[in-house]
């Protein structure tokens, strides 16, 4: 495998380029509007993880946001615990909860899943909401201390809270790269691409969905409690079915299965809808008819149609250079023959491999093998 | 004992609105093969036209509901084309976030024609019977026989008729059924707007006992996934088992138990099934 590095040109500028941030952006609201993008995505990432890598859609996974922003919440407010011990707790809560579920959750398959997680996500918002006692219900918490320092480093500043939860970005996107680039990151893409043929090569399906639930529980669990922690203060709202549709709507905005996905989703659509303000009313009017024509026309998001016309576009060029024309109806062969003719290391080729193979059965009218079509090439 | 009796009683009326919306849901499920989360929504706006049509047009309730219904029939069959259809092509977890989204957008659209506020719905006969140490208003009444009589008349016509064998046939194997020459796509829109018709009587019919406000949808939807998946996705009598189990179970949990907690009974059914039989209780074993 060779290391290309052109590839990694972009991302580390843009990681430079996010050290600035603080100090080229004067204003306090447009920071405020990032630094919101970024817990957002945080959130997000981890909602790829068990949708956009496994294929199950959770639509409970506000749920975990608000656990885990409660655990944090409640543990400062009424324990007095310093905000890292509570951060970790919620962390750990999200794993625990997720693990427990995951021996219900996945006896069931596809929609029941869904429909699964979006009664887990409805109890978790139900509870926060009714169990006034310990949650303070519709009043919501709040004077939330915020994070506690680390050593001599205090987070003061809204450039110190910058730079934490931008740690904590990077943090999130390379669990997502490294996922995505191992062994369990294939075993979870082979079990999103057809379940029954990776069980019948030998992959242990269910403990796959566990540990990708479980990730994505704690990835998500911890945007909520840096939620928690930023904001200062919080309502039952944030595990309403209403952040999940948010979270979906990013992700599929930025491109499941993506790495950059997450991001460009979040920070497009939340800084979006921040400066159309004014649009406020009309916000869902837009985004609902947005989500269904996304998945109708654009079902791999901004990231994941850059990634097509990129290789689109390289598979375009090496033809010009006088490879063999690829004869019409016989393009899912000559994708296959050019992926593996093309010695990419970066994710980019699995993915679009995979939206060019997947487009050309499509095409074929192999309706049938849709499922079975194998995408993963190597 | 008059207690237990009451509550029984209120629950058959729930169960009678619980089960012909789980009846939509079960119907696109069982010929379109997807979990409908707009469903919800679509008996949101059934009422809202009931409301519609009794406000500004003045029209006495009764044809108001009837017309709801056949207005909310035809944007099914809009949505079956405009959504459900194209999206179909994709893989599931694409259709049911499709479904997702046009959720978001109806709820959005309602508040924005009507306001988020509650409204009401006037009954058309607000007479109140007592029998036997037990209430039961009129509507109430008028609730479960007009359930009854659509749930026999759906019954009848999915057995009898050769359209509804026709959708019995689409549900059990789509493509087989495009073999033999059935108009599978008439056959989706008709089911769909069957299913939307539906949902729209039940809401008409709760419209004058529960308030009308957008989010009255919600719950009911995730009553009806439940509802849906304990009586086993694409069966009927499952469904409609289910769906007064379900409602008996919250009217009297619900007094005997925590008030608060009614609407957690439904789920927490939900997950008991779900760990114990994954497929739902009467399913035919997808």
């Amino acid at each position: 495998m060779q290391f290309n590095w052109r590839s990694w040109i972009f991302p580390c500028l843009l990681i430079i380029a996010g050290l600035f941030v603080p100090a080229v952006v004067a204003n306090a609201y447009y920071i405020h509007v990032i630094i919101m993008g970024f817990i957002w995505a945080i959130a997000v990432y981890g909602l790829n993880i068990i949708l956009g890598y496994t294929g199950q859609l959770s639509l409970g996974h506000a749920g975990f946001m608000g656990l885990g922003a409660y655990t944090v919440a409640l543990m400062s407010l009424k324990l007095g615990a310093p905000f890292w011990l509570a951060m970790a707790c919620a962390v750990l809560l999200n794993i625990v909860t997720s693990w427990l579920l995951s021996f219900i959750a996945f006896r069931t398959r596809d929609h029941y899943f869904a429909i699964f997680t979006l009664a887990i996500g409805v109890i978790l918002h139900h509870v926060m909401e009714k169990w006034e006692k310990l949650t303070n219900g519709n009043n919501g918490l709040s004077q939330i201390p915020g994070f506690g320092g680390i050593g001599p480093i205090s987070f003061d500043t809204a450039a110190a809270r910058y730079y934490l939860i931008y740690a904590f970005l990077l943090l999130a996107i390379y669990v997502s790269w490294s996922l995505k680039h191992s062994l369990i990151g294939r075993t979870l893409m082979a079990i999103r691409n057809s379940e029954d043929l990776a069980k019948s090569i030998g992959i242990p399906v269910n403990r796959g969905k566990r540990l990708a639930f479980m990730i994505s529980a704690a990835l998500t669990g911890m945007a909520g409690g840096l939620y928690a922690g930023y904001i200062g203060f919080l309502g039952p709202s944030i595990a309403s079915i209403t952040v999940t549709f948010n979270l979906l709507l990013y992700l599929l905005v930025g491109g499941i299965g993506t790495v950059a996905g997450p991001l460009i989703g979040s920070f497009i659509v939340s800084v979006l809808t921040q400066f159309l303000v004014v649009l406020q009313d009309y916000q869902m009017l837009i985004f609902g008819p947005v989500l269904v024509l996304l998945t109708i026309f654009f079902p791999h998001g901004l990231a994941g149609g850059y990634y097509k016309l990129k290789h689109r576009w390289r598979t375009a060029s090496a033809n010009r250079k006088g490879k063999a024309e690829p004869a019409p109806g016989r393009a899912g062969g000559a994708a296959m023959a050019e992926a593996s003719g093309v010695a990419e290391v970066s994710g980019a080729a699995e993915i679009s491999v995979a939206a060019e193979a997947s487009d050309a059965a499509e095409a074929s009218g192999t309706a049938g093998a849709k499922g079975a079509v194998h995408r993963e090439v190597r | 004992m008059n207690l237990f009796l009451q509550q029984v009683l209120n629950g058959l009326v729930l169960g009678s609105i619980y089960s012909l919306v789980a009846l939509g849901l079960t119907l696109v499920y069982g010929t379109r093969g997807i979990p409908n989360f707009a469903h919800g929504h679509l008996y949101m706006l059934g009422a809202y036209m009931t409301l519609f049509f009794v406000g500004t047009y003045g029209l006495h309730y009764w044809p108001s509901a009837i017309l709801a219904a056949l207005v909310l029939a035809l944007a099914g069959v809009v949505l079956e084309r405009l959504v459900f259809h194209p999206v179909s092509r994709s893989s599931h977890v694409n259709v049911m976030i499709a479904s997702v989204g046009l959720m978001l957008f109806l709820e959005a659209l309602s508040i924005q024609l009507w306001g988020a506020d509650y409204k009401f719905v006037m009954a058309p006969n607000p007479a109140i019977y007592r029998f036997a140490g037990l209430t039961i208003s009129h509507q109430q009444v008028i609730v479960i026989i007009a359930a009854v009589i659509l749930m026999i008349g759906l019954q009848l016509f999915l057995k009898k008729t050769m359209v509804g064998s026709a959708i019995e046939a689409l549900a059990q194997n789509r493509e087989g059924a495009m073999l033999v020459g059935i108009n599978v796509t008439r056959l989706s829109m008709l089911t769909f707007a069957i299913s939307a018709g539906l949902a729209s009587a039940a809401a008409s019919l709760i419209a004058p006992i529960n308030l009308v406000f957008p989010a009255m949808g919600t719950m009911v939807i995730m009553k009806a996934f439940a509802i849906v998946v304990i009586g086993g996705m694409g069966s009927i009598p499952g469904a409609i088992a289910a769906a007064y189990l379900l409602a008996l179970a919250e009217s009297l949990g619900g007094t005997y138990l925590l008030m608060q907690y009614r609407d957690l009974i439904a789920f927490a059914l939900l997950a008991a099934i779900l760990a114990i039989r994954p497929t739902g209780l009467f399913s035919r074993g997808d």
